[in-house]
């Protein structure tokens, strides 16, 4: 089976999930040398076109490319042809004109990688976070620090907490976990739940407090201060901070060893104390410097087009296969 | 040495299924005993031929303070509560300011503390300000003191709202009381809308504002596993309603207010301001259908819907008379009907206005179990009595009872073990 685009978490199974961390743990030494460069995509065209703004993912998308000698152009909606009335895929074929080998998309519109493939037969997509559907990079990053902060997570507990209905992360989590069995409990009031969220194997809890206890990892998501209020969801961002803030006194009552995480960008004093942020827990800078190694990694499979679930590398961390 | 015992009265204590003729005494605030008593007392009250019962619970009053302290405030609405034979009420949010945020529930739980008369809960806001936009912060308002939340005078009329409401409610199992009124139907409305409207030549409230907006609610709170309280049901359609999404399970509830089970839409003859009310008083079938609710467990409380209006907001013709009666001092007389006329057991009228509304809110009132504060109310059943509207207790002289006989009457209501009311006289 190749693997033509990466649309998110969903299409992906653990031999591939384990390929793409391994991959990008290789490549997490190339960003400590002095000269960040290597070669592996010398040749190779990259677009990141943005319809919505995200400077972290698009940065970090740009810079894996560029140290692996990608060319990467950056487009953002503001700039792009879209504001003058050009239609999605009029932008996106046009693009694909060019010739890319990938073009990475994020967009506010759930399905929009989904919606492009079907019209551009040459390029592949990846997806750099598509509405409330996936962000399978982010949750690849995710799952490249947490092996190094607690190894398998295989039979771990992740509670993720805050606005899991507006949330690709919660989902691509969700669909992770099960595919390598790590429990995921969800923390949110139910106007901030999807329906029928459980189906996915998760278990809720509205109490925060409750949820805590036996908790390995404490998933902190963003929360969107001018949504959470102006539709009804929260009364207030002072509430949503004493119901579901992270704050120390919380903090004590899980497992000893639970690492923090945040995909970023924070609202300290909301979702999360700054001491906590910054803290022995906190792995979110770690997340982020990772980030950049898996979307080494992903341009790279995505480029490949040996890549295929069966051809693992026999030691992923030989640093030689760079 | 007890403090006070209360002699030979008939005690009914519907929570915990006693009816027996005996004496109950106190000690320090408590309920000691309930039997033969033998020993000495400080105080003796003799309630030959008369009932006693855990003090009465009234889950639904507006109180006017903060802001209209003329037609009420706490201390004269605790007065009238007394004089009724109630020791526990909720006052509603729709004060000036509203009961919308932790300042004002703090100012009016202070001013509680300071009167002292009356266990009184508040019910806060549902949404700021009951403009039906941004939801209170309801965990603090809770945390605060609050009850339940309503926007009674209004109801949450947006479906989006109401469903946001009752998801967020339904996480920390808080209850969301409904003024069910589909404004687009009752708009300019004064009375309920039928023949005698028409003979009246005023605009009408049909039934279907009321029916229309609970069945919604209803769909929403199976939806969202929410806790739904319907206030003051007057409709035949409404109670068919509660009653058929109670027997699928759904938690929702209901309250009938004394007016609705005991008058109907006949009072307004003669533009008769006293007896307009909001939802109205609507046709006899409709008052049949609450009076089978209240039977068959349907609805399971009693509340007034207290609401004082000073003269001026009345005497202004029937199409701009201002909503609401006052009702505490005749809550209990007008609940008796359902006794005397409709064949109630008395126990269960007594639990719809003690122990049921208490279970309910959580509140820790309504009994006469050994050990709970001696909050009592003792009457005579059958002692009839003259209603004057310029004897009440409380500030405002709006009740559609005035030159009325009532039969049942309140002659000790005590708060603590302490006797605050009696004869007719508060002893505060
Ligand atoms: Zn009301």
């Amino acid at each position: 089976m190749k693997l033509q685009h990466l649309f998110g978490i969903a299409q992906l199974n653990k031999e591939q999930i384990h390929y793409l961390i391994n991959m990008g743990d290789a490549f997490i030494e190339l960003s400590k040398r002095p000269i960040k460069k290597a070669p592996t995509l010398r040749g190779k065209t990259i677009i990141n076109l943005f319809f919505e703004n995200s400077t972290r993912t698009r940065t970090s998308f740009e810079i894996a490319g560029k140290r692996l000698s990608a060319d990467v152009i950056n487009i953002s909606a503001s700039t792009s042809a879209t504001s003058k009335g050009e239609t999605l895929l009029d932008t996106a074929q046009t693009l694909a004109a060019m010739q890319p080998h990938v073009l990475v998309i994020r967009h506010s519109l759930a399905g929009t990688c989904e919606f492009l493939a079907e019209h551009l037969r040459e390029t592949a997509i990846v997806n750099a976070g598509d509405g409330a559907h996936e962000h399978p990079t982010q949750i690849l990053t995710d799952l490249l620090t947490l092996k190094h902060s607690i190894g398998d997570v295989a039979g771990k507990t992740m509670t993720i907490v805050g606005d899991i209905s507006h949330s690709r992360v919660a989902r691509s989590h969700l669909l992770a976990a099960k595919i390598l069995g790590y429990h995921v409990r969800v923390v949110a009031p139910k106007t901030l739940l999807p329906s029928k969220v459980e189906n996915y194997g998760c278990e809720v809890f509205h109490d925060f407090d409750a949820a805590i206890a036996g908790s390995d990892i404490l998933y902190m998501l963003r929360v969107q201060t001018e949504r959470l209020t102006s539709n009804c969801c929260f009364p207030s961002i002072r509430e949503y901070h004493e119901a579901y803030g992270l704050n120390k006194k919380r903090l004590a009552r899980a497992n000893a060893d639970c690492v923090v995480m945040h995909p970023g960008p924070m609202n300290r004093g909301v979702e999360i104390a700054s001491d906590i942020a910054d803290g022995a827990h906190s792995r979110i800078l770690n997340q982020v410097e990772h980030g950049v190694a898996v979307r080494m990694a992903v341009l790279t499979a995505m480029c490949d087009l040996r890549f295929n679930a069966h051809d693992l590398p026999s030691n992923p961390d030989k640093r030689g296969t760079l | 040495m007890s403090d006070t015992v209360i002699r030979n009265g008939r005690i009914i204590d519907p929570a915990n299924g006693i009816d027996t003729l005996a004496d109950l005494w106190i000690d320090d605030g408590k309920v000691a005993g309930i039997g033969q008593f033998t020993g000495d007392a400080t105080h003796e009250i003799d309630a030959t031929g008369q009932i006693v019962c855990p003090g009465l619970i009234d889950m639904h009053v507006h109180l006017r303070e903060p802001g209209q302290e003329w037609k009420e405030d706490i201390e004269s609405g605790s007065h009238a509560a007394i004089a009724g034979g109630i020791t526990t009420f909720c006052c509603m949010p729709n004060t000036k300011p509203r009961l919308d945020h932790a300042g004002v529930l703090l100012q009016v739980i202070q001013r509680v503390r300071e009167v002292g008369l009356c266990n009184i809960h508040p019910i806060a806001a549902v949404t700021m300000n009951l403009e039906g936009t941004q939801l209170t912060e309801m965990r603090e308002l809770s945390r605060l003191g609050a009850v339940a939340f309503s926007d009674d005078g209004l109801p949450i009329w947006h479906a989006g709202i109401m469903r946001k409401a009752l998801e967020y409610a339904a996480s920390f199992d808080y209850l969301i009381i409904q003024h069910a009124e589909e404004l687009q139907l009752t708009e300019k409305g004064c009375m309920n809308e039928g023949w005698v409207s028409t003979q009246l030549g005023v605009a009408g409230m049909p039934n279907e504002g009321e029916d229309c907006m609970i069945a919604r609610d209803i769909m929403l709170t199976e939806k969202t596993g929410g806790r739904y309280h319907v206030a003051h049901i007057s409709t035949a359609g409404a109670v068919d309603l509660v009653r058929a999404a109670q027997k699928r399970g759904a938690r929702v509830s209901a309250e009938a207010a004394p007016h609705h089970f005991a008058m109907t839409e006949e009072a307004l003859l003669g533009y008769n301001v006293d007896a307009k009310m909001s939802p109205p008083l609507r046709t006899e079938a409709d008052r049949q259908a609450v009076i089978e609710g209240l039977r068959d467990g349907t609805i399971t409380i009693i509340a007034t819907d207290h609401a004082p209006h000073h003269e001026d907001d009345k005497r202004c013709g029937l199409s701009c008379a201002a909503f609401g009666i006052v009702g505490m001092e005749t809550m209990l007389p007008v609940a008796l009907e359902l006794v005397h006329q409709h064949g109630l057991p008395l126990a269960d009228v007594i639990a719809k206005m003690t122990c049921n509304p208490a279970t309910l809110l959580g509140l820790d009132a309504g009994t006469l179990t050994i050990g709970s504060n001696a909050d009592l109310c003792i009457f005579d059943s059958e002692q009839t009595w003259g209603l004057d509207k310029n004897s009440l207790f409380s500030k405002s002289r709006n009740t559609p009872w005035h030159g009325q006989t009532m039969t049942g009457r309140v002659t000790h209501t005590l708060k603590n073990g302490r006797t605050v009311f009696a004869h007719g006289v508060i002893h505060d």
